[in-house]
């Protein structure tokens, strides 16, 4: 069972800050959910490889279509985005760098 | 010119044969959302400067007699998730709503290349998380079939135009089924290429493992030929694979005799409309006629396939989304003091609350304690899917299913119960999970009017084949009247 001190946890964990009102629909949301994805536990994995990703289970093997080979390619030097470009959509930049508040707090 | 009846080849040829031109067409198309879209709300954003320009360009191609590209004149739509240099992007996102782009999405720009005209972007759920489109950050998008119905999600916006004839063909995103489940709600095709098959270079990342650009189209000719003009291998996207890709025009119009066709039982169990299940059975008979041996299977893991969609889809998103900071492009709160105020404004002010519920959950499922039990898990159940697909992949060339378990549902019916909406999925989400292509094709109405969806799903790059058995059940379907 997820508890409330687990949902603020979670919210700190990936920057949310959520109201009460969020927070006791997320209480009652996970436990719902998390109570649905319990039924994998009905099935026993132990010898079972995980699979992260499609290439994955064929990634080591070439067969006649050409394989799924994990795609490499050499380590050269392109052309990337301009610094306006890639400033333009910044809520705020003195032009250079991205601008954000304090980070550090100063001490007393 | 009726709009409504255009397709991939005639759009092409009435550009190419002088009956109009592109930018004509372009005219036509625009006209038409402005009058009939209000009340669909598939469009966010309409990129008419683009959409002359290639329409300009297409023309000065015909008026020198040059030969056409292939989808030359095409109008065509984009789910807003994919990038468009110098439009706005918002992946159905406050966060995103004044997102400039600053490049093109691959699929973006080899549509472009082949001569389509890119008319807009459509509505989409938020960052494409949805099964009714109603998560969008900016309006629901209403079934053209019934307007008081889902055009279904998360690609509803573009499963829409097609079903509205607001534009002859259009891209969407399938992580769980968003390509398959609206095109079966809207009556259009939609096609989920295998992984890698396709380009996700500029697709805004909601589960990179899962998230499979493709089209659709009024046929599955067009869909086809949406898929030709988008397939291969990108530089850009190092899990696209170099497998060559086939001429899927020629397999439109061949046989399917002494094809095995499998039929899972697990898909016609529990929980089915019985409307759904007769008319995809008819669906079968149709293909049985046509010379296909039918095949009963078995794809015993089935029942876990939803639970272990929504551990590994929302960990994934859970990484994706954290990117979305404040920092580099999208929305910032403004009264943030610290930049970690900052953070957490930002993100419970742009983010709706599907998105806060799946970046919670997920980051709870990869969270020290619970990633074993929980994302581990479900990777290995995950292996357990995608092997019953080679299992059954032994045995047949193709298997068929109803795309989803029941027809398009009332706007607000399942909006305040998660669970509900996730089980919207249930036939869908195991090819994802996968990564093999999968087809939903029309497949008759219910009493009420509503489409059914037929899918066809096969083996890894084989979707020649896929496109084959759909041409050869589109035509027997078609020609019955239900």
């Amino acid at each position: 069972m997820v508890s409330e001190k687990d949902v603020s946890y979670v919210a700190d964990l990936a920057h949310l800050e959520l109201t009460d009102e969020e927070r006791l629909r997320m209480l009652k949301d996970l436990n719902s959910i998390l109570g649905y994805i319990d039924r994998l536990n009905e099935l026993d994995t132990s010898n079972v490889e995980p699979m992260a990703q499609v290439a994955s289970r064929y990634g080591e093997r070439k067969d006649e279509a050409g394989g799924f080979a994990f795609a490499m390619r050499s380590d050269e030097l392109r052309p990337c985005l301009p610094r306006e470009e890639a400033l333009r959509n910044a809520p705020a930049s003195d032009g250079t760098f991205f601008k954000v508040p304090k980070v550090i707090e100063r001490q007393p | 010119m009726n709009l409504d009846l255009l397709t991939v080849d005639s759009a092409r040829a009435a550009v190419l044969e002088r009956e109009t031109t592109a930018t004509a067409l372009v005219d036509d198309f625009y006209q038409k959302i402005e009058a009939e879209d209000g009340a669909v709300g598939a469009y966010l954003t309409l990129s008419k400067d683009r959409a002359y320009r290639q329409a300009a360009r297409i023309d000065a191609l015909a008026d020198k007699g040059d030969d056409l590209p292939p989808l030359a004149g095409v109008p065509v739509a984009i789910k807003d998730v994919f990038t468009t240099k110098d439009v706005r992007t918002t992946a159905g996102s406050k966060t995103l709503a004044d997102f400039i782009a600053p490049y093109d999405a691959t699929v973006v720009s080899r549509l472009e290349d082949a001569g389509a005209i890119i008319l807009g972007k459509t509505n989409c759920d938020e960052f494409a998380m949805g099964s009714s489109n109603e998560n969008s950050g900016f309006h629901p998008v209403h079934n053209p079939r019934d307007r008081s119905r889902v055009p279904g999600g998360s690609s509803g916006g573009s499963a829409a135009t097609i079903a509205a004839g607001t534009a002859v063909a259009s891209l969407g995103s399938d992580t769980g089924g968003s390509i398959r489940q609206p095109a079966a709600f809207c009556g259009v095709v939609g096609l989920m290429p295998t992984y890698g098959r396709v380009s996700r270079y500029g697709l805004i990342a909601f589960a990179s493992s899962l998230d499979h650009p493709g089209p659709f189209g009024k046929s599955v000719k067009d869909a086809a030929l949406m898929l030709q003009a988008i397939a291969g291998r990108d530089p850009l996207d190092s899990t696209t694979a170099d497998v060559p890709v086939p001429n899927y025009r020629e397999q439109i119009g061949q046989p399917v005799t002494g094809m095995k066709i499998g039929v899972p039982l697990e898909y016609f169990g529990e929980g089915i409309d019985l409307e759904v299940s007769t008319a995809v059975q008819f669906g079968i008979e149709e293909l049985r006629k046509a010379g296909a041996d039918i095949v009963p299977i078995s794809l015993p893991h089935t029942p876990y396939a939803i639970p272990t969609y929504y551990v590994i889809a929302t960990a994934e998103a859970s990484s994706n989304l954290a990117r979305y900071d404040g920092v580099r492009y999208g929305l910032r709160a403004r009264e943030g003091k610290t930049l970690s105020e900052m953070y957490r404004r930002t993100r419970d002010a742009g983010f709706g609350a599907e998105v806060k519920r799946r970046i919670m959950l997920g980051t709870y499922v990869l969270s020290a304690g619970y990633y074993d039990a929980y994302y581990l898990k479900a990777q290995r159940v995950r292996s357990l899917l995608a092997r019953d697909f080679d299992e059954a992949f032994a045995k047949v060339d193709v298997i068929v299913t109803p795309t989803t378990p029941t027809p398009a549902f009332k706007l607000g019916e399942k909006a305040d119960d998660p669970l509900a909406m996730y089980l919207a999925d249930i036939f869908t989400v195991t090819a994802d999970l996968a990564g093999i292509p999968g087809i939903s094709i029309p497949c008759g109405k219910s009493k009420e009017g509503l489409p059914i969806g037929m899918q066809i799903l096969g083996k890894h790059f084989d979707e020649a084949t896929v496109l084959r058995v759909a041409h050869v059940a589109e035509h027997a379907l078609a020609a019955k009247v239900y």
